[in-house]
């Protein structure tokens, strides 16, 4: 596919913003099997920003933050249509490694999904599975990874437990120290913090905080004030349509949709 | 209505009866588990304990006066109809009885009283004691013999013979003489001989081999005719010692005399065992009684396997029972998977899974004539064309033996791990296969490192239950592999080592043989208790240690399930 093709169409829901953007969708439609749950969408994730994903459950944000890593072609009968470049490439140009771009661009469920490992060997483990040897260098990024996700401190002593009698706050921070080992440019967060009690979702935000001088994040939350307090833009999507992209202050305070408007004063939701 | 109509009303629809129901039931079947097992525990148990050996003195049907040495077996009783009607003596019946009490009593000495157990009447019996010096011979045939040991003649050249007080001890030294000379010539038949033997075999079929290839590496064919030259010279040798050996054996000799006066020589190479039950105290019979049951575990059958142990069953059966696991537990879970994680899920995914499960119903037997007809007769006998032509017309796979019973009953079980491994898959959060796959692994990778650890408990229960279930199969063996006796273990020390293509024995086939093919009923029915209790601990045991396994594996992953 040709650059021209995809990277110089202009989204016309994009923000203003003239800044760089990592991921930038193109008239992004997804059917799964007749039922069509995103239509239509045009936006850039801009990078090194926090970029939120709110409106009303079955509105489709968690769907299109699982269109970037390709997380959807794990579901039977889903069509997509439109593109996303990323890196120069549509991501689903056939070119395009999909293991490789799931490297590249890292997720973050819902609930916290820890594999039945020792809180060391799930850091480890994208590692490994890109065929890292040297000991030597699994310990430090292993390391890196907790101390980057605030959480070398509570576990350092015990990397060799198993991750599963970690608390739950702790197990996201966790998953997400495993998503940042193998180094990607993008984090998708779907909802991290939505299973967590108050003060883990605290943790959560503040690292969100740390980590958008490094990465380029996509946070899909369905509670406002943590969207308002997080992201540098925010997309309201509402029955598979995006209706409002923006700067997130312009969204908050001076929203130009009256459907937005509604949701963030919590007229609906 | 009546106060009580509604009492009863209402204690129906509190669902207290259908608790006690449940409750009943649950205990009902306990019981009768529990019912089985001790009586087979007690029955097949009580065997092994040396029982004191009574002189009796009866009269028997010709109204001749009798002595005998004999263990009492049971106490049984007969109606006078039928005593009458099998020509029993009408004097002996008392007036007005219904009944007699008779007694089964082990007498032994086979070779001078035919049958080595006899039904005495107890009104018949005038005596009764337990004579101290009588004494008990396990031979290595013609079963037990019970007397009193009167000499014992030491070696070639006639000796004093030694009797008296001394003529137990020395009997027992004599004994344990002859069990090393025993061990030594088995050492030397199983061991050298028998590997002799398989190397001259080996290199007669490597010599026909290339005859028949026409072969014209005259080369090699003049060293395998060295070779078995130079094999032969020491096969000859090793049978000059081992003709030494069994002519040490031939030397000593026991003589006991019955309780009617009546000599008997016995070789001592011939006793295993000699014994006098009446002179021992608790703690003596209690040592027997485990040396016994040791030797019921260790030593190899005897006797159309009424007598001797059952050590090649039980090697047997292990054996089949782990190469069975072996081979199922890789082809039902890559089935397993393919159909869970693989395969489109559709209808025909749908079909191939109810015909897994109805597989499971198949009758075992229908199991054993496929695996006679496809794995031994099809399989076996191309193998056979294929590798092994030199030694035909005699089959080498093409005969029934140890790997196509193991893969006859890993295709009995196979749907049992399939559906139990499928249930575990399916078991395992959709969130972690993700989080997977989101770090960049493929979903092979996945599957080795994350799903297939985490649906291991569930496949070990599989295997569990396909241990079970093959262990106690009996009917497809028969066709397959198992026999009444088989003349060598399935493993030894020569190459290959394991050998695939033997037969072997089965302990759900012993039970079978001893207690509904043998010839002497009396002498088997407690060894099919004892084989039967032990078949059980041996699944019990198998199953524990599988439990045990997947205990440490579910703690290991306690908690996923989200």
């Amino acid at each position: 596919m040709s650059q021209s093709d995809t990277l110089g169409s202009a989204a016309p829901n994009a923000p203003e913003t003239g800044l760089e953007t990592s991921l930038e969708v193109n008239n992004l439609s997804l059917h799964y099997g007749d039922k069509q749950a995103l239509i239509d969408i045009n936006l850039g994730i801009a990078t090194k920003k926090v970029t939120a994903f709110i409106g009303p459950s079955g509105c489709g944000k968690s769907t299109l933050l699982r269109c970037f890593n390709r997380m959807n072609d794990l579901i039977d009968d889903v069509t997509i249509t439109g593109s996303i470049n990323f890196q120069g490439y549509d991501i689903h140009d056939t070119r395009v490694d999909v293991a490789d771009l799931r490297r590249k661009i890292g997720m973050v469920f819902q609930r916290p999904n820890p594999f039945p490992k020792s809180i060391y060997e799930n850091v480890a483990y994208g590692l490994r599975i890109q065929g890292e040897k040297s000991k030597a260098i699994i310990d430090e990024r292993v390391e890196w990874a907790l101390k980057s996700a605030a959480l070398w401190d509570e576990v350092k002593d015990r990397l060799k437990d198993t991750a599963l009698g970690l608390s739950g706050g702790q197990q996201q921070r966790l998953v997400i120290a495993r998503a940042i080992a193998i180094k990607p440019t993008v984090l998708l967060l779907d909802e991290p913090a939505s299973a967590l009690d108050p003060i883990s979702t605290l943790k959560i935000e503040e690292l969100i905080h740390q980590l958008k001088d490094d990465y380029t994040i996509a946070i899909v939350t369905h509670n406002m004030q943590q969207a308002a307090r997080v992201s540098d833009y925010t997309a309201f999507l509402y029955i598979g349509e995006m209706v409002e992209f923006g700067e997130t202050d312009t969204i908050f305070r001076n929203p130009k949709s009256k459907q937005t408007e509604d949701y963030i004063t919590g007229r609906y939701g | 209505m009546t106060k009580s109509n509604s009492f009863f009303r209402n204690w129906f629809a509190s669902g207290e009866p259908w608790i006690w129901m449940n409750a009943a039931a649950v205990g009902l079947s306990i019981s009768a588990v529990i019912g089985v097992l001790l009586l087979i525990a007690v029955k097949g148990l009580a065997h092994f304990w040396p029982t004191d050996v009574d002189l009796i003195t009866y009269k028997n049907e010709s109204a001749q006066v009798q002595h005998v040495y004999g263990e009492f077996v049971e106490l049984d009783q007969v109606s006078v109809e039928q005593f009458l009607e099998s020509g029993g003596n009408p004097t002996w019946v008392q007036p007005n009885a219904e009944i007699m009490d008779r007694w089964l009593v082990k007498t032994g000495n086979r070779k001078i009283s035919a049958p080595d157990f006899r039904w005495i009447f107890v009104d018949q019996i005038s005596q009764r004691s337990t004579p101290d010096n009588v004494m008990v011979l396990e031979r290595i045939e013609w079963g037990n013999a019970y007397g009193v040991p009167t000499k014992l003649i030491l070696g070639e050249a006639p000796t004093a013979p030694v009797s008296g007080a001394n003529l137990v001890s020395a009997l027992n030294q004599s004994i344990a003489q002859a069990n090393i000379v025993r061990d030594q010539i088995s050492d030397l038949e199983s061991g050298v001989l028998n590997n002799i033997n398989n190397r001259l075999e080996r290199l007669r079929l490597e010599q026909r081999g290339l005859l028949l290839k026409e072969s014209d590496d005259v080369e090699r064919l003049r060293e395998i005719s060295e070779e078995q030259s130079e094999l032969s010279a020491e096969y000859s040798v090793n049978e000059k010692n081992l003709r030494a050996l069994y002519r040490e054996l031939d030397q000593d000799e026991l003589v006991i005399t019955t309780a009617d006066n009546i000599d008997i020589h016995v070789r001592v190479a011939d006793i295993l065992h000699a014994w006098q039950p009446n002179a021992m105290n608790g703690w003596q019979k209690t040592a027997q009684y485990f040396s016994n049951l040791w030797r019921f575990l260790s030593e190899d059958p005897r006797e159309a396997n009424t007598e001797g142990g059952v050590f090649p069953a039980i090697f047997g059966t292990v054996l089949m029972v782990l190469l069975m696991s072996l081979i199922v537990t890789p082809f039902g879970v890559i089935a397993a998977v393919y159909l869970r994680e693989y395969a489109k899920q559709g209808v025909m995914v749908r079909i191939i899974r109810i015909a897994v499960n109805n597989l499971a119903g198949v009758p075992s037997i229908v199991y054993g004539v496929f695996g006679l007809g496809f794995f031994v007769y099809f399989l076996g006998g191309n193998l056979d064309q294929l590798f092994f032509p030199e030694s035909l017309p005699a089959p080498t796979f093409g005969t029934p033996g140890l790997v196509w019973a193991s893969l006859t009953l890993a295709l009995l079980t196979v749907p049992v791990v399939i559906v139990s491994t499928e249930e575990g898959l399916t078991r395992i959060p959709r969130s972690v296969r993700e989080g997977s796959m989101a770090l960049g692994a493929t979903q092979a990778e996945t599957l080795f490192k994350v799903i297939l650890p985490m649906a291991s408990p569930a496949i070990l229960t599989g295997v569990i239950l396909a241990v079970a279930r093959a262990a106690g199969e009996v009917a497809p063996l028969m066709l397959v592999g198992v026999v009444k006796l088989a003349p060598t273990l399935p493993v030894d020390g020569s190459f290959p080592y394991l050998h695939l293509d033997r037969k072997f024995m089965h302990l759900g086939f012993h039970i079978y043989d001893v207690g509904f093919q043998s010839p002497n009923v009396e002498a088997a029915r407690p060894l099919v208790y004892a084989t039967a209790l032990l078949l059980v601990t041996l699944i019990v045991g198998l199953n524990l240690t599988a439990i045990t396994l997947r205990g440490r594996l579910e703690r290991l992953y306690r908690g996923v399930e989200s």
